[in-house]
Order: structure tokens, then C-alpha cells, then sequence
């Protein structure tokens, strides 16, 4: 027995000096962001991941982005190609080129003459040209080859500036967002063989090889599945940047992100990829003082899909009556404490193409009832409305399980349509199963609910065009889930696609959105925000609302005194 | 014995060349592919785009010709490439394999180092009040859910007390074994109260059993010591039971370890065989549950070893 408890007190003491030694103090010259996914893997070209472009931002950088007002700007290279200033020329595509497009362009593009990879090798043309090489293969498992597609050819001028040969002629012509670049000298090995190309390239094999990285910081280490550690990268040639280190440490569950938040394992929580705007809203109200919280809300587009198969929902008046039914500003305050914005239509508030003379559905259930009737649902048995053949106004309304904040709107919904004799059955499904089937194959039988991330002056094309109705026969290509067909619809999104004047594009998204608004193929709800949440010290951070992450602004972060 | 030995060893292949059909069939079976999920997330890939990586990655083809590709290929010993990783699987498997075994091998030493004395002294003074304050401890044990334990030890040693970190692992390139250690203090922790609870529940009711028995009275009544009538007689028998409940129980720690990891941001295997499945990672997803199904069976082989240790009686045929 007395050797028992000589076992029990040795197994306490011993976690008592493991547990009792001191904690090291976070330094200001060093920031711990949480966020909860891990990127897979580091080639930028391959598998677009959040987590990835999150990371990835701060140790290298596209040729342009948008800035945080939404508008295009060089980051790699020194002059924004333009038809003004003479930097990007129209010109005559080949007669053998096929496709819709009779004009292209021609960019060209200068790149930071004091940009150089990590290891010392200059940025140039040459990496541009590589880069275009592995993006167009068919066998190099780059996801989105569409872009590298339409670049024809590349004209080398010298070692920092090229001629990039565009097969359309496009608003967004000078928009080189994907363009992540390469390092050739050491990629090139790697893409010997292209096939085998994913599982060779040195992002993944030699992911700290400061090569591959020209931005503010470079990656140092690696831990799979927990963090990634960044240090300041000495080729920089932007402003020098504030931390020493930056460490990205991924938590995937958010009831332990906010846990480490507090414990001080963690300095910041990034909005990208962190707490759920419910739990974010909850934090504040324990943790106001010790934390700054800023809210954004984004491209990220909450909304209905309407099936307009479905008889009931074909009939516009039904669908403009749902909305009517609906009260999304209550909903919005109650739930979300009015931090996201409600949505008329697809484009966002902060988008300079948004309208705002387009029809808006306040809540004014007494016209919903008027548009039921109108619509032949007037007859109310068992407190639900009827039509003339005896059917039933019932709808089936489907969103991801486990979704909190979407389960809660839809009880809200549920609730609402209900006084409207609209009898809507809850029906949902994990979110393998909703996006991976019912939605992409259009298998909901009535609405579905879920959100769209775009980017500013996002042409809908592929959710609104009556070419992009996913079917059986087109392998369920497309993503227009409602199967809305509009002639008037295709043809403005053919003409804002290239229609280079602001003031005629405007117009042409005005008309857009008013007849988004009146046919409504999905119902607009909101758009969602972002909860950044910041140690007071940290300053600089600057959330943006669409999808380029705040870290390509990384530089410009410091701690205050 | 050797004829045991090499019977169970062959029905392990067996089970494994089984258990490999089924997870690729049952991953197979889950709606939408990597390339689906990806053309929902990215409304700029074109439908050529999808058909081509699909290709590419050979999802195009039926699940059992998929199937024996890869185990053509495995009899050679290589299991393939992580599609999401892009490296080899026993690459992105072998550290994350080597944490959870950290992370599981301490959490069971420090169970069963605490369960079977607990468990003694529980039976050797039944319905006293050490014995209520170990069957209140081990209820609530056994009541709480991981995630729940897991947020409690944070919230208490890591917020509170500020004694130790959240979990994950150390990020300075200089940590040493202490800092090491303290990171693993609060999972291994919550795997060791999952555990030890049921051990000890086990522990005391076999040992009370094996005191009640005649042989334990005929020691006694030798005037044997207490801990000789304990030690050497009762509890060798008791734990043969016990024996049977850790083999068994091997599995839950494997699972309890990926609640655990996923709560405490711990890089182990349990998280990243969880991320392959959602991910459509075949290869990374079936050999890592391979693994597990390996981990299972050489403890339930060890078991049955044991019980022949404990109990002389017992032959193996």
C-alpha cells in the first residue's frame, strides 16, 4: 500500500512540474493567428483552398488583385495594363481561333524589377512563361485551367517585361488575379514529367525552401495538420514588414479556437476562415474589453434556390410572395444583431455595379396573401392554402445539417410562411450530400438554401446563363440550379461580358439585377460577415469583403506600442 | 503455439485484404467526388476542367477497377499517392501516425497504471467510502463526453490558471522535451479519464469477484500477507477479464483520440484519416483506417497471449 501511494504522488508531482512551468510570454514581435483548416497543400495552382490563399498571400503574390476599396491593382508588377494608357492593345484574334470572341488583347506587363525569389534568383518573365506552361496542361492537375487557356501566347520582351496575348476582349481584360507565379528554376524539374507533376512539385516536397517565395515572409516550417510558421523574407522588395514571426496555427473546432483566443495560444482569429459570426457575436458580449472586433460583410451570398420545375414555383407570383412573406430585416437583427447586410439581389452593396432601383421586397405579408390568391391558392383547409384541384401549397425547404445560423434562419422561415397558409417541410442533409448530389444534380424538390462566393463584378454566368442548367446530358455541367431560362438574361450577360465602357456596363447590370429581382430565381437573403477578432494591439489589419484574404496586406500590420 | 500464431497472423491478412475492399467501397459510395465539391466552390471551372482532373485522378473509371489498381499496386508496397497532399501515403501517415501512438501508448500506461490500483483498493473495502468516491469518479468518467472533458481541461488549465497550453504542438524550432510534454498534458489527460474510468469499474468488480473465491480463503487461512493474497492470487485471475475489456477497448481510445485531436488541435491520425474521408482521399483515407484496423488487431493478438500468461491453463491450438 505504502508503495501505492508513493507510485500516486510521484505520477501528481510530476505533472505538477510539467504543469507549473512558467509560460513563455507571446512577444509583440510575434503573431499567432487561429484559423480552422489546415491547407493540404502548398502549390498555388493546385486545389484552391482558403486555408492555402490565406498563407500563401503573405509569402508571395498575384500579378493584380483588388484592393480593399474593390478595385484592380498591381502587386507584382509596376503598371496596370490599360486601353488608355496603351499598355494593353486590342487586336484581331487568328481566323482559325474558334469561339464566341472576334477581338482579343494584348497585355503587357512589367514586372517589380526588385522582385526576386527567396533564394536570390530574380522574378522574370521566364517564371511568367513557365507558370502559363504547367497552368495550360491538361495532365499538370491544375484545377482552373480556363484562365491559362485563354492566354494564346507570350511575347518575352526582356527578363522583366511581357507581352500577354488574350483570346477575348473582355471588361475584366486586365484582371491577372490567378496569376500565382512559379519559380522555373525550381519547378521546372518537377514538371518533367506533367503528370506527375502534383506529387513532385518542391511546394509540397521542399515546402520551406525560401525559393519559392518572394512576398513578405516566407514559410520557415511546417507541422502538418497544426501550423505553419512564416519569417520575414530578406528579397522583400515592398515595405519591410512588423513581426518576426508569424505562426498560423489551424483549430479546427471553434469551441476550442475561442478557447485558445482566450488563453492567449492565440493572438487573432482571422474572419476568412474563423469563428461563425453567432459564436463571434456571443464572445463579444463576454470579451468586449480585451478584444478589438470588426465585422465585414462580404461577396459571400446567403439565398434560396427556387427549383423551377417544381409546378407550384413557377409561378413568378408565388415566388415574389415568399419573399414578401418573409421579414428579413427582423431576421437579420435578431439573429446576426444587423451585421449582415440584406441582400435584393446577387451583387453586393459594395460592389459599384450594385442598382438600387430595382424592386425590394419589404415584409408586407398582407401582399403575399394577395399574390397567393391571385395565384389560385386561396382556399384554406387545416390553416394551409389550397388550389383549385385540391392541391396543397407545401414546399420543401433543404439546407446543410449541422449548420447552425442556416438552421435557425430556416426555423424563422418555416414560421413565417406558415401564417401565409404555406406549409414548408424541413428537409436536410449533411453537406457532402446537399452539394455533392441534390444540389448539382437538381435534386431538390422545391428550395435550397445555401450561400455563392463571388468576386467583385462577377458576371453570373454560370448561375444565371440558360446554357449552364445542369442536366443529365451535359454530365451536370453548370451551375444554374434553378434552371432559369431568360433570353433577355443571356443576352445581358453576353453584353456586360464585353462591354469595356463603366457607364453603358453599369446599365446593363441595372437591368440585370431588376430582372433578377422581379422573376427571382432564388430569394435573396443576406450577405454574410466576417468576424475578425484582433488583440487590441494588433493594428493594420484591414478586412476587404471579397475573396483575395486581408494577409495580402500583410506588410502593413504592426503591433502598437 | 507457433501453429496459433501463424493462423492469426494469416486471418489478419485476411480481414485486412477484406476490411481494404470495404472502406474503399464505402468511400466509393459517398455522394459527389473531390472534383464535384471543387466545381462548387469554384464557379469558374468549366465542365472540360472537371472531366479532365476527374480523368486525371482516375474517377472516372468504376470503383473496382480503382480498387485493384491500388491493390496491384500495394502488393508491391507502394499504397499510392494522397490525392489532397500530393506526396506519398506512408509520407503524410508517418508522423501523424507516430503522434497518435504517442498520444494513445501514454494515455493507456498512465489508464491502466491508474485503474487496476484504484480497482483494488475499491474491492478490498467495498461500499466504503473510498470505494463511494471511486464509483462517483468513475461514473462521472464514464459520463462525460470527450469534447465536453476536453473544452472543461481548457477552459480550467489553459484560460483559468493559465498553467498550460491548449494542446497542438510547440511552433518554436528550439522547444525542448518539457515543452513538448506540457502540450501533451491536457489530451493525454482526457484520453486517460475516458479510459481509466471503465478499467477501473472493470478492475473492481473482477477483483471482488476473485476474492470471494475458495482459493482466496485457503490463502488466507495459510496466513499469507495481504499483498501476497492480493497480488499473487487474486489479481492475476482478475485480470484476465480486464485483459479481454483493454483489447477490446483498444478501438474507442483510437476513436476517443480523434474527438481529442480535433479538440485540442493535435496533429495525430485520428483527424487527418477523418479530413481524408470528407476529402475523397482514398489512398490516404484507407490505409490510414488500415492502420487503425492493424492497431486493433495486434491488441487483441497481445490479449489472447496474455491470457495464457495469466492463466497456464489456457492452451493455444
Amino acid at each position: 500500500m505504502r508503495r501505492l501511494r508513493q507510485f500516486i504522488f510521484i505520477l501528481v508531482a510530476a505533472v505538477a512540474a510539467v504543469a507549473g512551468a512558467p509560460r513563455a510570454e507571446a512577444a509583440k514581435d510575434e503573431l499567432v493567428i487561429g484559423i480552422t483548416q489546415f491547407p493540404a497543400n502548398f502549390n498555388p495552382l493546385i486545389e484552391a483552398m482558403l486555408a492555402k490563399s490565406y498563407i500563401l498571400a503573405m509569402a508571395t503574390r498575384p500579378i493584380t488583385s483588388f484592393d480593399k476599396d474593390w478595385a484592380l491593382v498591381c502587386l507584382l508588377c509596376t503598371t496596370l495594363p490599360t486601353i488608355e494608357n496603351g499598355l494593353a492593345e486590342i487586336e484581331d484574334l487568328p481566323p482559325d481561333h474558334e469561339g464566341p470572341y472576334k477581338k482579343g488583347v494584348a497585355l503587357t506587363v512589367s514586372l517589380h524589377p526588385e522582385a526576386r525569389w527567396g533564394d536570390g534568383t530574380p522574378v522574370t518573365s521566364a517564371d511568367v512563361v513557365f507558370t502559363w506552361e504547367v497552368g495550360r496542361h491538361p495532365q499538370s492537375g491544375v484545377g482552373n485551367v480556363e484562365g491559362f487557356r485563354r492566354i494564346l501566347r507570350i511575347d518575352v520582351q526582356d527578363d522583366k517585361t511581357f507581352t500577354l496575348h488574350v483570346d477575348r476582349l473582355t471588361f475584366d481584360y486586365n484582371s491577372l488575379n490567378g496569376l500565382w507565379l512559379l519559380p522555373a528554376h525550381l519547378e521546372r524539374e518537377a514538371f518533367r514529367d506533367p503528370i506527375e507533376y502534383r506529387n513532385r512539385t518542391t511546394f509540397d516536397t521542399d515546402t520551406t525552401n525560401p525559393g519559392l517565395y518572394f512576398g513578405p515572409y516566407r514559410i520557415t516550417a511546417v507541422e502538418s495538420g497544426s501550423h505553419v510558421v512564416l519569417e520575414p523574407n530578406p528579397t522583400w522588395y515592398g515595405p519591410k514588414p512588423h513581426f518576426k514571426r508569424i505562426v498560423v496555427r489551424a483549430i479546427t473546432n471553434t469551441a476550442a479556437l475561442e478557447a485558445n483566443l482566450r488563453s492567449g495560444a492565440i493572438d487573432y482569429v482571422a474572419g476568412e476562415l474563423g469563428l461563425t459570426l453567432d459564436q463571434a457575436l456571443a464572445f463579444e458580449k463576454r470579451n468586449r474589453a480585451a478584444f478589438t472586433f470588426l465585422y465585414k460583410a462580404g461577396l459571400v451570398y446567403e439565398h434560396i434556390d427556387l427549383n423551377l420545375d417544381n409546378p407550384i414555383l413557377k409561378d413568378r407570383r408565388v415566388r415574389q410572395a415568399l419573399l414578401y412573406g418573409i421579414d428579413r430585416e427582423t431576421l437579420v437583427a435578431q439573429l446576426f444583431a444587423g451585421r449582415q447586410p440584406v441582400a435584393h439581389s446577387s451583387v453586393n452593396p459594395l460592389d459599384w455595379v450594385v442598382a438600387d432601383d430595382i424592386p425590394k421586397y419589404a415584409h408586407d405579408p398582407a401582399r403575399a396573401k394577395a399574390l397567393l390568391d391571385a395565384a389560385g391558392w386561396s382556399r384554406i383547409e387545416g390553416g394551409v392554402r389550397h388550389n383549385g384541384q385540391g392541391e396543397r401549397l407545401a414546399l420543401t425547404l433543404m439546407t446543410t445539417a449541422g449548420n447552425r445560423a442556416r438552421e435557425l434562419v430556416q426555423q424563422v422561415l418555416q414560421s413565417q410562411w406558415r401564417k401565409l397558409g404555406i406549409d414548408v417541410r424541413v428537409r436536410n442533409e449533411p453537406a457532402r450530400v446537399f452539394f455533392g448530389q441534390t444540389v448539382s444534380q437538381r435534386r431538390f424538390p422545391a428550395m435550397a438554401m445555401f450561400a455563392w462566393i463571388s468576386s467583385p463584378e462577377s458576371v453570373p454566368r454560370t448561375t444565371l446563363h440558360s446554357t449552364m442548367i445542369p442536366t443529365q446530358e451535359n454530365n451536370f455541367a453548370g451551375q444554374n440550379y434553378t434552371g432559369f431560362k431568360n433570353a433577355q438574361v443571356d443576352a445581358l450577360i453576353d453584353q456586360i461580358e464585353v462591354e469595356l465602357d463603366r457607364a453603358k456596363r453599369k446599365q446593363l447590370w441595372a437591368e440585370l439585377q431588376r430582372i433578377y429581382a422581379t422573376e427571382l430565381p432564388a430569394l435573396p437573403l443576406f450577405f454574410r460577415a466576417n468576424p475578425y477578432i484582433l488583440p487590441s494591439w494588433l493594428k493594420g489589419v484591414e478586412p476587404t469583403g471579397h475573396q483575395f484574404p486581408s494577409t495580402l496586406r500583410v506588410e502593413a500590420w504592426r503591433a502598437a506600442p | 503455439m507457433t501453429r496459433f500464431l501463424t493462423q492469426r497472423l494469416f486471418e489478419s491478412v485476411l480481414l485486412l485484404a477484406v476490411m481494404s475492399f470495404v472502406v474503399y467501397g464505402l468511400i466509393g459510395l459517398m455522394p459527389g467526388d473531390p472534383i464535384d465539391i471543387l466545381v462548387m466552390s469554384n464557379p469558374e471551372l468549366t465542365d472540360e476542367d472537371a472531366r479532365r482532373l476527374k480523368a486525371l485522378l482516375r474517377l472516372d473509371e468504376p470503383i473496382h477497377a480503382r480498387y485493384l489498381a491500388w491493390a496491384g499496386q500495394a502488393l508491391t508496397g507502394d499504397f499510392g499517392y494522397s490525392r489532397v497532399h500530393g506526396q506519398p501515403v506512408l509520407t503524410v501517415l508517418g508522423p501523424h501516425l507516430v503522434r497518435t501512438l504517442w498520444l494513445m501508448g501514454i494515455a493507456f500506461v498512465l489508464a491502466v497504471a491508474i485503474a487496476i490500483p484504484v480497482g483494488i483498493i475499491a474491492a478490498l473495502r467495498p461500499y466504503s467510502l473510498t470505494d463511494y468516491a471511486v464509483n462517483f469518479f468513475t461514473f462521472a468518467g464514464i459520463s462525460i463526453p470527450p469534447f465536453w472533458l476536453a473544452l472543461l481541461l481548457i477552459m480550467l488549465f489553459s484560460v483559468q490558471l493559465e498553467w498550460l497550453p491548449a494542446g497542438g504542438v510547440p511552433f518554436r524550432a528550439d522547444a525542448g522535451w518539457l515543452d513538448h510534454a506540457r502540450h501533451l498534458v491536457l489530451p493525454v489527460l482526457t484520453l486517460t479519464v475516458l479510459s481509466v474510468a471503465g478499467f477501473t469499474r472493470y478492475m473492481r468488480s473482477d477483483m471482488m469477484e476473485a476474492l470471494r473465491q475458495d482459493y482466496i480463503r485457503t490463502a488466507w487461512a495459510k496466513g499469507l500477507p495481504q499483498h501476497r493474497v492480493v497480488l499473487n492470487h487474486a489479481l492475476r485471475n482478475a485480470l484476465i477479464p480486464l485483459v479481454t475489456v483493454i483489447a477490446l477497448d483498444f478501438g474507442t481510445l483510437f476513436s476517443g483520440a480523434l474527438i481529442t485531436e480535433t479538440m485540442f488541435a493535435y496533429p495525430g491520425m485520428g483527424k487527418l484519416i477523418y479530413d481524408a474521408i470528407m476529402g475523397n482521399d482514398y489512398n490516404l483515407a484507407l490505409v490510414g483506417l488500415l492502420f487503425a484496423t492493424l492497431l486493433i488487431l495486434v491488441g487483441n493478438l497481445l490479449a489472447d497471449l496474455a491470457y495464457g500468461w495469466l492463466d497456464p491453463r489456457i492452451s493455444y491450438r
